[in-house]
């Protein structure tokens, strides 16, 4: 009933827009604001159960959007039809804010928020699907920091999904537990999928090109969870050689341009079967956090752990990369050592380990040809040396992680057959 | 759209005929439901000249107060006749169900209908307010029903006579301006809409309860503005509004127009009121690790040398939340001092920035000694 209501408020507009959208124009329809009242209400009036269908059409909000209710889905009628959009924002951190837990958005378009695109602050069983968050203008440190951006969330599905523009992660999952990012597409963001802090994520069959780093699995300090336990597998990571356009500060303004993955401070990583192609610093870094710059005795606690430990890759298929990495030091590393023509390894270690650690670090890297360097980060870099055969090792497969949603779906469909 | 229209010639009629007889109806709670006009609460009316509290409804004042555009605040607080708010050393008190606490942003007149930025000066509120000297913007309810607290924006109309409900928010244009007329600032003074008040209401983020956030000890302990010579807590004691209050060791924010306070004491009680009730150990912004609420000692914890989380472009080109000594070096006075939406703090019910609350910010960092920098610091890839 509601639903229905919804739509006859907005029937007016969205005939001209829809008359708008026939004529094969490249310029988008202007938007208009008669939606945002509309749909803060609906939004503040919502219960568990409620679908709030929002139709085709540009819709402008020059305010965020904030949803707190639990067990509510938001959905659109396709991400290139469906289109919320934030040119005009004076006032919200974000575009839409969640603080709920079973919450589903689907198939629609979230553009050009000034702050996040979509953040999900806090809640269990998010469905993120079939939703695009991009920032029309390109890559511009002016643009939002993350496009889709649950944080401190649990039971987390990010797929088909497209992040454009973020001037910090595309797609950004943060201090989360057991995640599936798959069959995305993050393309000039700073960095593409972003995976921090969290415990136990899948990142698979996903594409991530022209950022300036790929796929990170980054830990942060100061945090109440440190991270481990992702999978990054069968994804495509090409050509991510943009320049990094963060403002400094950010964790990802350390990433060189021309990173495919990039491993820092985390711990029991495992990257395997992927395409990773033309990354021209490296297609896989494994660093530190005493590589971010950002290390300082007074401001990080003390139990943080800044090595990456029980880092396996392996399987991968490497092409290209290397030739053209960023920033003064790695330059002179790479001429130094592989000449004007040469090129940075597939894998490069900044090298600094745990002494202390019993074990070693387990950085494992068995992956056919694919070479290894190590910077020698703790030396300043000034013996850097191939080290391939020296972290030739394998670590246990790490465990799939399972959605509730999808073990149901699982054992439902098996039910009747048995 | 027809009910609301009829709903509010109701309450016009009502008002007039009350008016005629020269007393208020008494507050009216409403345990349930969203009342389309702050006068169905009768905590507060106005005949279009002067805004008058009802019987029972008392004012407060806070030592330090969130900032908002400068505007000034009357607070009230009504609770149902015999019943008493609970003392807590920490947290907001702990109101009895029927409690409705209101706030009403209300600036100075200028000429030609803009606002005035000067500082509240005391007893401008004391016998309600003159409206042909202030504008009226908004009264915010905050109503303690048995299922918690629920939040209400209302917005006042032209004539100064009713506000009314808008649940979705509102966008207020103003221009402000100093007395001397300099510093002329058109901006767009944003009413909250619903979820927005439980953005900073919801101080744990993992209940997603509103609370209060002024009624705490530390805020309420200062002399009382209008009744000049009592310690306002003492008073709220002496009226039977507030019980379990300890004799001594009752918390204290300094005030931040107080020259005789110390740099430090200001700055925190700022940092306390206006983000503490994010940046906490539980609060929506926890997941930044910074935690601003007057409860944290721990000097990374307070932003010293502490890279950001997730700032993004909030970091205006700063690698850490305070470097000692080196304001304009640290990621927090940037963001209190932005105006773009994805960089500022707090991130809503601010369009303007608070230049004297910057200011004490500033002062406090360049206060500390040391710098940021230590073993591995400078041995970035890039």
């Amino acid at each position: 009933m509601k639903r229905i209501v919804l739509g006859v408020a907005i029937t007016m507009g969205l005939a001209a827009l829809a008359a708008c959208q026939q004529q094969p124009q490249p310029a988008a329809p202007a938007a208009s604001t008669d939606f945002q009242k509309v749909l803060i209400e609906r939004l503040l009036d919502a219960k568990p159960g409620d679908v709030i269908e929002i139709p085709a059409g540009r819709h402008a909000f020059d305010r965020s959007l904030t949803l707190r209710v639990n067990g509510v889905t938001i959905r659109g009628a396709g991400m290139d039809k469906t289109i919320l959009s934030f040119k005009d924002q004076k006032a919200g951190a974000e575009g839409l804010l969640v603080n709920a837990g079973d919450f589903t958005l689907e198939n629609l378009a979230i553009e050009d928020a000034k702050g996040d695109g979509l953040k999900i602050n806090e809640g269990a069983n998010i469905t993120i699907r079939g939703v695009r968050v991009e920032w029309t203008g390109g890559p511009k440190t002016s643009n939002g920091a993350y496009g889709i951006y649950p944080v401190q969330t649990t039971n987390v599905l990010i797929e088909d999904s497209v992040a454009i523009g973020a001037s910090d992660a595309g797609i950004y999952v943060g201090q989360s537990k057991n995640v599936v990012v798959r069959r995305n597409r993050a393309e000039r963001n700073v960095a593409g999928i972003e995976i921090e802090n969290t415990i136990g994520a899948d990142v698979y069959e996903n594409t991530a090109t022209q950022n300036t780093g790929g796929i990170l699995v980054f830990n942060m300090p100061n945090l109440p969870q440190p991270g481990h336990t992702t999978r990054v597998y069968r994804n495509k990571v090409f050509e991510n050689n943009t320049d990094n356009f963060a403002a400094k500060g950010a964790a990802v303004a350390s990433v060189p341009a021309g990173s495919g993955i990039v491993i820092n401070s985390n711990d029991q990583v495992e990257i395997f079967d992927n395409d990773i192609a033309d990354n021209q610093t490296a297609n896989v870094i494994v660093s530190s956090y005493f590589s971010t710059g950002y290390m300082t005795d007074k401001g990080v606690a003390k139990t943080f752990d800044p090595y990456p430990e029980e880092i396996a890759i392996h399987g991968n298929r490497f092409k290209g990369g290397g030739d053209r990495p960023d920033g003064f030091d790695l330059k002179a590393l790479k001429v130094a050592m592989f000449g004007l023509n040469g090129r940075l390894p597939d894998v490069l270690w900044d090298g600094y380990v745990n002494a202390q650690r019993a074990g070693g670090p387990q950085v494992c890297i068995d992956n056919g040809q694919a070479q290894t360097l190590n910077a020698d980060g703790p030396n300043k870099y000034k013996n850097p040396s191939v080290v391939t055969d020296k972290v030739r090792c394998t670590l246990p497969p790490l465990p799939v992680v399972t959605l509730p949603s999808e073990a149901a779906a699982t054992t439902a469909k098996a039910a009747p057959s048995a | 759209m027809k009910r609301f229209v009829i709903c509010a010639a109701i309450v016009a009629a009502a008002m007039s005929f009350i008016g005629c007889q020269r007393s208020q109806a008494p507050v009216l709670f409403h345990p349930q439901g969203q009342p389309q006009t702050l006068g169905e609460w009768h905590v507060l009316s106005s005949d279009g000249t002067r805004l008058t509290l009802n019987q029972g409804v008392e004012p407060y004042a806070l030592n330090t107060a969130l900032f908002s555009d400068y505007a000034h605040k009357l607070r009230t607080i009504w609770m149902p006749p015999g019943t008493k708010a609970k003392y807590d050393a920490n947290d907001a008190f702990d109101f009895p169900v029927g409690t409705i606490i209101s706030k009403t942003f209300y600036y100075p007149r200028a000429e030609g209908g803009a606002v005035l930025r000067v500082a509240e000066q005391k007893g401008e509120s004391a016998n309600g307010l003159d409206l042909s000297k202030v504008r009226l913007i908004e009264t915010r309810l905050l109503v303690r029903r048995q299922t918690g607290w629920t939040a209400l924006p209302y917005v006042w109309n032209e004539a100064q006579t009713e506000a009314t409900l808008a649940r979705a928010g509102d966008t207020v244009p103003l221009t402000m301006h100093k007395p001397d007329g300099s510093a002329k600032t058109d901006f767009a003074y944003q009413v909250p809409d619903e979820n927005q008040c439980a953005g900073c209401h919801s101080t744990n983020n993992t209940t997603r309860e509103l609370h209060p956030i002024g009624p705490k000890a530390r805020h309420l302990n200062r002399d009382d503005p209008w009744h000049p010579g009592e310690n306002q807590l003492a008073h709220m004691v002496s009226l039977g509004r507030l019980e379990g209050l300890p004799g001594a060791g009752v918390a204290h924010n300094a005030r931040l127009d107080d020259a005789s306070a110390s740099v430090e004491s200001r700055a925190r009680a700022y940092l306390d009121v206006n983000c503490g009730h994010c940046h906490s150990q539980v609060g929506p912004a926890d997941t930044s690790g910074l935690w601003l609420d007057a409860g944290t000692d721990d000097t990374r914890r307070l932003g010293l040398c502490k890279p950001p989380v997730a700032a993004g472009q909030g970091t205006g080109d700063h690698l850490f939340d305070i470097v000692p000594g080196k304001p304009d070096d640290s990621i927090l006075v940037y963001r209190m001092s932005s105006l773009d939406p994805g960089a500022m703090m707090p991130e809503v019910g601010r369009a303007t920035v608070h230049e004297e609350g910057v200011a004490v910010v500033r002062q406090w960092i360049a206060d500390w000694l040391g710098n940021c920098t230590s073993d591995g610091a400078h041995v970035a890839m890039r």
